[in-house]
C-alpha cells in the first residue's frame, strides 16, 4: 500500500517539474525541471520494480541514475560554446573570420 | 522474531512515507519559489534527501541481499551526481549572468 | 490500480507534445523531448517492458539529448521559417484523417493482455514454453531477439551501421575538421567539480555498460542498451576534457573498426554457420549440444551488437563536436 502512496507522490512531483518546464521564463527554468524529472524518474523506476514484485528491475534505475547528469553537462557545454560564438561574432566588425579567430586564440 | 521483522517493517514504511512527504515538497518548491536560485535550491535539496530515505525504506523492505546492494548503489550514486549537477547548473547560470532577483545593486555613489 | 498511473503519466506525454510543438525555441523543444522520452521510459515499465524500458531510458534520455545539442550548436536557436497558412492546415487536416482512421482501426483489435486473444494462445505461450528448452536462458526477451528473430536484429544491425556512415558522409571526417580549426577549446576543463565527479564516474559506468551487456540473457539487457550506456560514457569524457583530448584518447580509426567489426561479427556467425552444416544464424551446430550451441551464439552476436552501436553513437558525437567550438 505504501509504494502506491510513494509512487502516486512521485508522479505528483512530475507533474509539478513538468508546469515549470512549460511555464519557465528563461532557459535555465526549463534544464532544471529536467534534472529533476530525471531523479524522481530513477525513484520511480524503483519503486515500479516493488509494486510489480520483480527486483531485476532496479538495474533499469541504476542504468538511468548514471545517465541522468550527461544531459545536464552537456547543456553546460552548449551554453558555454554558444556564449564564446555570440562573444566571437559580435567582437569583429569586419567579415573577417580569421582575424576573429587569432584574436580568440590569443585569449585562450 | 516475528516482532522484529514487524518493527523493520513499520521503520521502513515510516522512511518511505517521509520520503515521500520531502520529494512533495520539492515539487511544490519549485513551482511557487519566485526566483531561479531558490527554485534550485529547492529542488537539489529535496532530491538528496528524498531519494535518501526512500531507498533506505526500499532496502530495509527487502529480503535479498543483492538486491539491497544495488539500491544502495542506485543512492550513492544519486548523492555523488545530484548536487555535482545542481552545482554545475547554478555557476552556469551565474556565470552567463543570470543575477539573482535580490541581488544587491552597486550603486556608484559608494 | 496501475491504470490511474498509465492515465496520469500519458495525459503529461500529451500535455509535454503540444508544448513541444507550440513552442519556437529550439532549445526549450530539446529539452521538452528529453522529458518525453523519461515519461515514456517510465511508462513501458508500467506495462512490464523492462528491456524496451532500459533502451529508452538510455538511448532516448541520454544520448540522444545530447546529440540533438550537438547539432543545435551548429546552427540557430529560433525557428525561422513558419509556413503558408494553407500549408498549415491542409497538413493538419491530413493528420488528423489519419489518426482518426488509425483509433478506428484499433476499434478490431482484441483487448490489451485479453487471454482469448490469438497471440496469448498461440504465439507467446510457444516462446515461453519452448525458450528454455531450446536455450535454457531466463530471459525470454533475448531468446526472441537473439535466436528466434535472429534476422530481425541482424537488419537492425545494419541500419545503425548505415547511420553511422550516413552521418559521417554528410559531416565529413571528424579529424580533418578538427585539424581546420585552429581554435583549442578544452570543454569544461575549468570547472572543477564536475571535471572530477565526472572522471571519477566514467570506469564506473563503462563497467555498468559491460555487465548490461553480458548479463542480457539473465536480466533486462543485451547489447543495444549495453552500446547506449558506453558510448555515454565516453560522450561525457569528451564533454569533460575537451573534443581534441577526445579524439586522442580513442582515435577515429578504432571507431571505423568497431563500428564494422561488430556488423561483421554477426554476419560472420551467420556465414560460420553454414560452413559447419546448418542454415544461416542456425546457431546449433556452434555447439555440442543444443542448449550450448545457441547460448553461445546469442553470445556472440550480441557482442557484434554492442561494438556496432558503440562505435556508431560515439562517431555521430564526434560528427556533430568536430564542426563546433566544443
Amino acid at each position: 500500500m505504501i509504494f502506491y502512496i510513494v509512487a502516486f507522490a512521485l508522479v505528483i512531483t512530475m507533474c509539478l517539474a513538468l508546469v515549470r518546464a512549460v511555464r519557465g521564463p528563461g532557459l535555465y527554468d526549463r534544464v532544471l525541471a529536467v534534472n529533476m524529472m530525471g531523479t524522481k524518474t530513477v525513484l520511480l523506476l524503483a519503486v515500479i520494480a516493488y509494486i510489480m514484485g520483480r527486483p531485476d528491475y532496479i538495474d533499469l534505475a541504476l542504468a538511468y541514475a548514471l545517465i541522468n547528469f550527461i544531459g545536464v553537462f552537456a547543456v553546460l557545454e552548449f551554453f558555454r560554446t554558444r556564449e564564446s560564438q555570440l562573444a566571437l561574432t559580435s567582437s569583429t566588425t569586419q567579415s573577417g573570420q580569421e582575424k576573429a579567430l587569432d584574436e580568440q586564440g590569443g585569449q585562450s | 522474531m516475528d516482532a522484529w521483522s514487524n518493527v523493520v517493517e513499520i521503520i521502513s514504511i515510516v522512511f518511505m512515507a517521509i520520503g515521500a512527504f520531502f520529494i512533495f515538497v520539492g515539487g511544490v518548491g519549485a513551482l511557487r519559489m519566485p526566483d531561479f536560485y531558490t527554485r534550485m535550491h529547492a529542488a537539489s535539496l529535496t532530491d538528496s534527501a528524498g531519494p535518501i530515505f526512500i531507498l533506505i525504506g526500499l532496502i530495509l523492505h527487502t529480503d535479498s541481499f543483492l538486491v539491497a546492494i544495488k539500491l544502495f548503489t542506485v543512492l550513492v550514486f544519486i548523492l555523488i551526481t545530484g548536487p555535482t549537477a545542481s552545482n554545475a547548473l547554478a555557476s552556469a547560470a551565474l556565470l552567463a549572468g543570470n543575477k539573482p532577483s535580490l541581488a544587491v545593486k552597486q550603486t556608484t555613489a559608494e | 490500480m496501475i491504470e490511474i498511473f498509465n492515465i496520469f503519466l500519458m495525459a503529461m506525454l500529451v500535455i509535454t507534445a503540444l508544448a513541444m510543438v507550440s513552442s519556437r525555441h529550439l532549445f526549450i523543444t530539446v529539452m521538452l523531448s528529453g522529458i518525453f522520452s523519461l515519461l515514456v521510459a517510465a511508462i513501458f515499465l508500467f506495462l512490464d517492458a523492462a528491456d524496451v524500458a532500459l533502451t529508452e531510458a538510455a538511448v532516448g534520455a541520454g544520448i540522444s539529448t545530447v546529440l540533438f545539442l550537438g547539432a543545435l550548436a551548429l546552427m540557430d536557436v529560433e525557428e525561422t521559417a513558419r509556413g503558408e497558412r494553407w500549408v498549415r492546415v491542409s497538413s493538419l487536416v491530413v493528420v488528423a484523417v489519419t489518426t482518426i482512421a488509425l483509433v478506428y482501426a484499433t476499434f478490431d483489435q482484441p483487448l490489451f493482455g485479453d487471454p482469448n486473444a490469438p497471440i496469448n494462445l498461440h504465439v507467446a505461450p510457444w516462446y515461453i514454453e519452448n525458450v528454455p528448452v531450446h536455450m535454457g536462458i531466463p530471459n525470454i526477451v533475448t531468446g526472441i531477439l537473439g535466436s528466434y528473430r535472429g534476422y530481425d536484429t541482424l537488419g537492425e544491425v545494419f541500419v545503425v551501421y548505415t547511420a553511422g556512415i550516413g552521418v559521417l558522409s554528410l559531416l565529413g571526417d571528424p579529424v580533418k575538421n578538427r585539424m581546420n580549426r585552429p581554435v583549442q577549446n578544452h570543454g569544461l576543463r575549468h570547472y572543477l567539480i564536475p571535471r572530477v565527479v565526472g572522471r571519477m564516474l566514467i570506469p564506473f559506468i563503462i563497467l555498468f555498460g559491460l555487465y548490461v551487456q553480458f548479463h542480457g540473457e539473465y536480466s533486462p539487457g543485451g547489447g543495444f542498451q549495453a552500446g547506449a550506456l558506453i558510448a555515454a560514457a565516453m560522450i561525457l569524457f569528451a564533454i569533460l576534457e575537451g573534443e581534441n583530448r577526445a579524439l586522442n584518447v580513442i582515435p577515429m580509426r578504432v571507431l571505423y573498426l568497431m563500428m564494422a567489426s561488430g556488423a561483421l561479427l554477426y554476419g560472420g556467425v551467420g556465414v560460420a554457420t553454414l560452413f559447419m552444416g546448418g542454415n544461416f544464424l542456425e546457431y546449433t551446430v556452434l555447439g555440442s549440444t543444443m542448449v550450448s550451441g545457441q547460448q553461445w551464439g546469442i553470445l556472440l552476436i550480441e557482442a557484434g551488437v554492442g561494438l556496432t552501436v558503440t562505435g556508431v553513437l560515439i562517431t555521430i558525437f564526434h560528427a556533430f563536436a568536430a564542426r563546433s567550438n566544443l
